[in-house]
């Protein structure tokens, strides 16, 4: 076959592959058809991939084997983490995204130098600036995820103009080598600079606005890749860079939107400052605390039960024993659903993962607008390591740094449990006033521990 | 203004317009095996690394298109092994009680 001809053939099977990723994302509308959406999309990219590996400009094949089985030698075991993992290797995915598309515009960059086109490199600098920044944004939110780095937000006086700047500073540089493309040593410059800023965006940034975060360098990895694509005149990249850029740009408008939060807030924010004040004045208050005895008395006693889980739930590796209690009130005959926040957790989606794998049905896992309307006929809410998401000052307390954010209504429920380890603030600092009504029993303890004391106390007095 | 541009933002526009329509319609009940499977996709980046690795253009060039083969490869292999496992896990009430 003739260079030309097999390039074209090549170019079909981008289109077929372009053609698989947006079937991919169709299927994935439900649980039922989204298996058929992964095998499409492995077939799509399997297929893009071996007819690259027939390019005409190949012409070394050893070094791209034994990298290729490197890659295979990393992605694996990364695919193989534990479901309460997922946040931090998808962090960690977007810094490798991010990385590829970084170095290829990086190389595509000094093949050219120092005659680039100014449109070029227009492009290029966009897409490596974009490229380096999410790679070291993405590091730092898979080292605060993994609990390598503090998650709480690191902040300083006039830390968001030093950002900027710093972010200003990598776009005059772009811009200097569009006019003068000759200024080669000003590209390294440019690249440090936007790595610098990835750092920056990030570290400011607090553990609970991590659904948020995560969800933008999803864009940013996607966005970088695309823009890849209009360097390289490549339509797949395109299609592929634009889907994924898409994909989370709406996962964190959905974000922002169950915060009451706007995109600047999230990045400019500093959340955790705000509350610290708040929750400096409070009277002490009674709260009423219950045994694991009590709990199972009154969850036994129950016809509906909805329980709402939050990142507490996984930190505690709590979800297979609330299973358990899922299974041990089922057999009751006690209509046992889940509550489940968009930001309950570290990534969107996070608390389905956890519960799916711990073998809980998908149709019992509920919206939050869902199960909203169902609180009030509800006789026990079990909250389990969930804070902010659950607290009414949300709706009342126009002076709360969470005033509009919608939550979970668990205080209608005729009794509300929470599951906590002390009465130590949530993790964003403030104070919540459910702790303290009328209907608000407290049961102190670890989450894993807890559960699985009421679950010993339902199974002992079920004969 | 490359002629290439024009057809690329056109490309562009139609697929962000397209994916914003169909990732509307996904399931929230899904949305951390739907970052894993974009992830995944945009993976797809492995066969401009290929080509800049494969065509021995400089030295640099070759070593900086190796590790983008590595790390865009390591994400497509990693992200559809977690999203097919994440997807297996998601059973209906009559599912979960057989398995």
């Amino acid at each position: 076959m003739n260079p030309a001809d097999l390039q074209q053939l090549i170019d079909v099977t981008y289109i077929t592959a372009a053609i698989g990723f947006i079937l991919a994302i169709k299927w994935l509308s439900s649980p039922v058809s989204a298996m058929r959406g992964v095998l499409i999309g492995e077939i799509a990219s399997a297929i893009a991939v071996t007819a690259t590996l027939f390019n005409p400009e190949v012409t070394e094949y050893k070094w791209i084997i034994i990298t290729l089985i490197i890659g295979a030698g990393v992605g694996v075991p990364l695919g193989l983490v534990k479901m309460t993992a997922v946040p931090q290797r998808t962090a960690l995915s977007h810094a490798f995204g991010a990385l590829s598309a970084a170095l290829i515009g990086i190389a595509e960059y000094y093949v050219a130098a120092p005659s680039v086109p100014k449109f070029e490199m227009a492009e290029i600098g966009l897409e490596v600036i974009i490229g380096s920044l999410t790679f070291t944004g993405s590091i730092i939110a898979a080292g605060k995820l993994q609990e390598w780095l503090p998650q709480r937000p690191i902040t300083y006086k006039g830390q968001n103009y030093v950002s900027l700047t710093v972010l200003a500073t990598a776009l005059i540089l772009m811009i200097a080598l569009v006019v003068h493309p000759e200024y080669t040593h000003l590209f390294p410059a440019m690249i440090a600079v936007a790595l610098i800023f990835g750092i920056m965006l990030v570290t400011p940034i607090g553990g609970a606005d991590m659904p948020t975060v995560i969800s933008l360098l999803n864009s940013y990895a996607g966005f970088s890749a695309a823009l890849l694509g209009f360097v390289l005149s490549n339509k797949v990249l395109i299609v592929a860079g634009a889907l994924d850029g898409a994909s989370g740009f709406i996962l964190s408008v959905i974000m922002c939107k169950a915060m009451n939060r706007s995109f600047t807030n999230v990045l400019f924010g500093a959340f955790g400052q705000v509350q610290a004040k708040a929750a400096g004045a409070k009277e002490e208050r009674v709260v009423k605390s219950a045994s694991p005895e009590d709990a199972a008395a009154i969850l036994a006693a129950a016809n509906k039960v909805v329980i709402v889980p939050g990142y507490g739930m996984a930190v505690a590796q709590a979800q297979h024993k609330v299973r358990e209690l899922y299974d041990i009130l089922t057999k009751k005959g006690i209509d046992v659903r889940f509550g489940i926040h968009p930001v309950a957790g570290r990534m969107p989606g996070h608390m389905n993962v956890l519960l799916a794998e711990a073998d809980i049905p998908y149709d019992r896992l509920m919206e939050m607008d869902a199960i909203n309307g169902d609180l009030p006929q509800t006789d026990v809410a079990l909250v389990i390591g969930a804070n902010d998401v659950t607290n009414p000052a949300a709706r009342s307390d126009q002076s709360s740094p969470i005033y509009g954010m919608p939550i979970i209504d668990v205080d209608k429920a005729r009794t509300v449990m929470v599951i906590k380890r002390s009465m130590a603030a949530g993790f964003a600092g403030i104070d919540n006033p459910l702790y303290y009504l009328d209907n608000t029993l407290m049961l102190f303890g670890d989450a894993k521990k807890f559960v699985s004391e009421i679950v010993q106390q339902l199974s002992g007095s079920g004969h | 203004m490359p002629a290439d541009f024009i057809s690329s933002l056109f490309v562009f526009i139609l697929a962000a317009f397209l994916g914003i329509e169909l990732i509307k319609r996904v399931s929230p009940l899904l949305h951390t095996p739907l970052m894993s499977l974009t992830n995944a996709l945009d993976a797809i980046v492995l066969v401009a690394a290929i080509i800049i690795a494969g065509r021995h253009e400089t030295r640099l060039s070759t070593i900086l298109g190796l590790i983008a083969v590595a790390a865009s490869f390591s994400n497509m292999v990693g992200g559809f092994v977690i999203t097919d496992r994440m997807l297996g896990m998601f059973k209906t009430g009559k599912a979960a009680k057989k398995s």
